[in-house]
């Protein structure tokens, strides 16, 4: 079997498919139907071809697998495709959750059809591009280029404000992510080299790290986002289309916590570790302070776009934990907080589309006609609550371990996240599903059908059996989590004894309490 | 001692020699003959381009100076004068339809792309102060005419005069330069006022002659703080004139910078680095911001075409053989998206005439959605957003300047293109978020499809195959900087 090519070929079909539907002709109705086949077929397909990815993996070793290298932009500047036990699961996450999304978009989308679905598939190859690059131009070009579909999903499809959010968001990323690039032009001079694999192994000088962490600092933490940057989220949210919400939520936000774990923790550990204060304090921020904001939220989707931030401040804390379970966890809670906040997304969808408005006070006692729904959306709000059992708890769980090693305030601050999430989380739902069915125009709602089922499913079953067993995710990724840790405690150990403690470090040891 | 009595070598100068009396053929042909349209004309012009391309082509590419030294040619001639031929053959095949429209069917019209294109092949070929000046002249004077060339309407009229005031007052200030050279090094040749400031080291003089020449440079970049004429001029000529503007002119001078910098003043870098570094600030900048007010797409193609200019020049002032490299990839990919866009400007007719404001785009996407969509897809590459060839022109500039130690230029360039992308995106929120406005006349002219399609499909799939681009700027670099 042919493994160099897999990932090739995993990253470029949807880009295949959307090139398929754009030769689809015919009357509207008829290039509609088929564009969404088309578009369901080929994520479905990947998806697939993913699992034999993971089914091939062999987790025992941290080096890249399916290492796929040519000739690209000459000097040092090649197509390079690889995964590790980091990036390999969200490549399956994205395309585990392509095929929801193009399911919830099934009749929720009627206008420009064939447009939203190529937009879509150009996405997925845009995403998963971003997770198996190893090399850091390319890694770029496929970071950015998924601004361009993004803007135009929201944009196009999106609801009332959508030109402000649409441009809010294309923006705001690219801000942050041009001086990314002026870093990575800094790396390529300073060694010779994008690739990847080879930069991981690179030694920077402690100066130039601080530069170059800030620097992607800025587009990861932009992406993430954390506070203060996040405020393109809620907006981006709340006018996207529900697919484009699950993907935003799902996966977008990810790149950022995989920005970290690629680039900031190994290639720049004096850095990290100089900076982890600063890490700490707006994750610590995000987590108690966005948890407040989504408690007074009247939109349904503006208070899960809030408690997503909350919970990314739990995945960016585990990361400069910068121990075992820290970056573990934040991984788990990366790829649970993918299918749970995207289904919270679909939740929302489902009663939009049949009630057209996102305002939580329009709604109320849905478990009277509802009583599917209730059910798979009682889960995913307690998974989102981080109640044990769930995948949820996992990852939090862990990342408070992590976090806790390092800093016993900042894992009790962090655990009081955990409250706020369940004060949040429990009052939308008692708001929505619980009390009596009185208003008029909810009499007649009709619970979940076929295809809602289909599309919730799968993502019920992955919230609950990876609650139940995460073995699999956490075999996966540890002996490369591990590898990461050592070579990140080695080369902080090294700087330190070099520098024979500089009053940078006293200040950090200070401050985090070690 | 050369005898200077004696006829030059003839064979270096062949494309210009080709070209001139194809153009002078052209114009008796079109005196002479009764009703000689400009289709026809522009056809034997595009004819005679496909020669010069051929000549230039198998040209064996090494460097050969010819008229007493004067006149250069190499690879890196080569490079530029094809990257000049592309330029202008493409305003020429867009303006066919449009010239016949607007009651400018005159045979003239193509001739005088000719003459400017000679003038500019001079100006990449020039290697000292005098061959300069004549070639710039050239060029000059055919562009004022054009600019004109709608003589009926007062807006081309103003955007010519006002060209021509400014455009002699630009020649002014280059010329005073030369002269403070001249008198500084007793040399009008570049190789011999490189040996002269290599021997002597830099004088003040001479630091002033460069900045009067690089002023009069910088008005044909349109870069700030001389690109005031370029928002009227560009909104007042035709069109296809416009298009035309846009793209050769600012190849042939960026080519001309790179070599009087390069050529004559190599070893005073230092004192003009700073001037650069300053015009590409200041280009960058103020092209970003300006263009957010604009409603008429031709002023906002002016703002976007003064900002890409001061992004080439970041190339240009790290002063390196990658920001040579650098400002060549960019300059190419400038002039084929922007040949792309102006194809799509020069669609938007409705059945009153031509229409030019952003507003008129509305809807696009409905009416004609493969069009809306290649532009949008221009309009990303212009903001520069990968995968798209905009970015990769970007790309090696900001390259450049990082392995120079320019992080400050390096910082605020990246940021003002961030500014700049606001607008590129509001073409696209026009087109693709707003509602329909009343649809353009259809079909687009055969001819304007094809450009846009070739420079669409070299937009989007440029970074399947980069190497050719890349390889062919490093061969011109080489010349360039042995």
């Amino acid at each position: 079997m042919a493994d160099g090519y897999i990932l090739s070929l995993v990253t470029f079909l949807p880009l295949v498919g959307a090139l398929i539907i754009l030769t689809v002709r015919g009357d509207e109705a008829v290039v509609a139907r088929n564009a969404r086949y088309v578009a369901l077929w080929t994520t479905a397909v990947t998806f697939v071809l993913s699992l034999y990815i993971w089914a091939q993996f062999d987790p025992t070793t941290s080096d890249f697998q399916f290492v796929q290298k040519s000739e690209w932009l000459g000097g040092a500047i090649d197509y390079h495709m690889g995964v590790d036990g980091i990036s390999m699961l969200f490549v399956i996450l994205t395309a585990f959750l392509m095929p929801a999304c193009i399911l919830a978009s099934w009749t929720s989308i009627d206008t420009r059809v064939k447009e939203y679905m190529i937009a879509f598939l150009v996405l997925e190859t845009l995403m998963i591009g971003v997770f198996c690059a190893l090399d850091l131009v390319l890694f770029y070009l496929f970071f950015e280029g998924g601004l361009i579909p993004m803007f135009l999903i929201i944009g196009v499809w999106g609801g009332k404000r959508r030109i402000y959010a649409s441009f809010k968001f294309f923006l705001y990323t690219l801000a942050g992510s041009v001086l990314m690039l002026l870093a990575i032009m800094a790396m390529y001079w300073h060694a010779g080299t994008t690739s990847i694999p080879v930069l991981l192994a690179h030694d920077f000088p402690a100066s130039m790290q601080f530069w170059l962490w800030l620097a992607f600092f800025a587009s990861f933490a932009v992406k993430m986002p954390m506070w203060p940057v996040h405020t393109w989220l809620p907006d981006a949210h709340v006018e996207a289309p529900t697919a484009g919400s699950v993907i935003l939520a799902g996966i977008l936000l990810k790149m950022g916590g995989y920005g970290f774990l690629r680039f900031s923790l190994p290639m720049f550990p004096v850095a990290s570790a100089d900076l982890a204060w600063l890490v700490f304090g707006l994750s610590l921020i995000a987590i108690v302070y966005t948890s407040l904001v989504a408690l007074v939220q009247e939109d349904m989707k503006k208070l899960i776009a809030y408690s997503s931030v909350a919970h990314m401040g739990f995945v960016t804390m585990g990361i400069f934990a910068a121990n075992q379970q820290g970056v573990q966890g934040g991984i788990f809670q990366m790829l649970s907080h993918g299918w749970i906040s995207g289904a919270l997304f679909l939740c929302v969808g489902v009663i939009y589309d049949r009630m057209h408005t996102r305002e939580i006070a329009a709604y109320g006692g849905l478990v009277n006609r509802m009583p599917l729904y209730a059910l798979a959306f009682m889960v995913f709000t307690m998974a989102n609550v981080g109640l044990p059992g769930t995948s949820g708890f996992v990852g939090e769980f862990l990342t408070i371990i992590g976090a806790f090693k390092v800093s016993t305030w900042v894992g009790a601050i962090a655990a009081t996240g955990v409250i706020l999430a369940a004060g949040y989380a429990l009052y939308l739902y008692r708001r929505i599903v619980f009390g009596v069915l009185e208003k008029d125009s909810l009499k007649a709602i009709a619970d979940l059908n076929r295809r809602e089922v289909a599309t919730l499913a799968p993502l019920l079953a992955a919230t609950l059996f990876f609650g139940i067993y995460p073995a699999p995710i956490m075999n996966v990724t540890a002996v490369s989590v591990e590898n990461l840790v050592s070579n990140y405690n080695a080369a902080v150990e090294a700087h330190r004894l070099a520098e024979g403690g500089g009053a940078m470090t006293h200040l950090t040891a200070l401050l985090t309490g070690r | 001692m050369e005898n200077t009595t004696a006829i030059p070598a003839l064979l270096p100068a062949l494309p210009e020699i080709v070209m001139a009396i194809g153009a002078m053929a052209l114009l008796m042909y079109g005196a002479f003959r009764k009703n000689c349209t400009a289709r026809e004309a522009s056809f034997g012009a595009l004819g005679i381009f496909l020669l010069v391309a051929a000549l230039l082509i198998v040209e064996p590419g090494v460097a050969v100076q010819t008229f007493g030294g004067m006149f250069v040619v190499d690879g890196f001639t080569r490079f530029m004068k094809l990257l000049i031929l592309l330029a202008a053959a493409a305003a020429l095949v867009m303006s066919l339809t449009y010239i016949r429209r607007e009651g400018m069917d005159r045979f003239e019209f193509p001739v005088l792309i000719m003459l400017a294109t000679l003038g500019m092949f001079m100006m990449v070929s020039a290697n000292g102060l005098i061959a300069l000046y004549m070639g710039l002249e050239l060029q000059s004077l055919a562009l004022y005419v054009v600019a004109a060339f709608n003589r009926d309407s007062g807006r081309a009229s103003e955007a010519g005069l006002k060209y021509f005031v400014l455009g002699a007052l630009a020649s002014g200030m280059l010329l005073y330069g030369s002269s403070l050279i001249y008198g500084f090094t007793g040399s009008v040749d570049f190789d011999a006022i490189a040996g002269v400031l290599a021997a002597d080291g830099p004088n003040i003089g001479v630091i002033f002659g460069i900045v009067f020449v690089l002023a009069g440079l910088a008005f044909k970049i349109s870069a700030v703080p001389f690109h005031m004429w370029t928002p009227d001029v560009y909104e007042g000529a035709p069109t296809p004139v416009t298009a035309f503007f846009a793209g050769a002119p600012k190849v042939a001078a960026m080519a001309l910078i790179l070599n009087i910098l390069f050529g004559a003043f190599p070893s005073m870098m230092a004192e003009w680095q700073q001037i650069i570094v300053f015009i590409a600030i200041a280009s960058m900048v103020l092209g970003a911001f300006a263009a957010i007010g604009q409603t008429n797409i031709k002023r906002l193609m002016a703002y976007s075409s003064i900002s890409h200019m001061g992004f080439a020049l970041v190339g240009l002032a790290a002063g390196s053989p990658e920001g040579v490299r650098g400002v060549l990839i960019y300059l190419v990919i400038y002039v084929i998206m922007n040949a792309g866009v102006f194809c799509c400007i020069l669609a938007m007719r409705r059945d009153e005439g031509y229409v030019e404001t952003i507003g008129d785009l509305a809807g696009l996407s409905r009416n004609q959605p493969m069009v809306a969509f290649l532009l949008a897809m221009l309009m990303f590459s212009l903001a520069g957003i990968p995968p798209l060839a905009g970015f990769f022109g970007k790309f090696y500039v900001f390259m450049a300047a990082v392995q120079s130690g320019l992080y400050a230029l390096a910082v605020i360039g990246v940021l003002s293109s961030v500014v700049g992308a606001y607008y590129y995106l509001r073409i696209v929120k026009i087109m693709y978020f707003d509602e329909p406005a009343e649809a353009f006349v259809l079909p687009m002219p055969a001819e304007l499809s094809t450009v846009l399609g070739i420079s669409s499909v070299f937009t989007l799939f440029f970074f399947v195959y980069p190497a050719p681009l890349i390889v062919a700027s490093q061969v011109a670099v080489g010349a360039l900087l042995p």
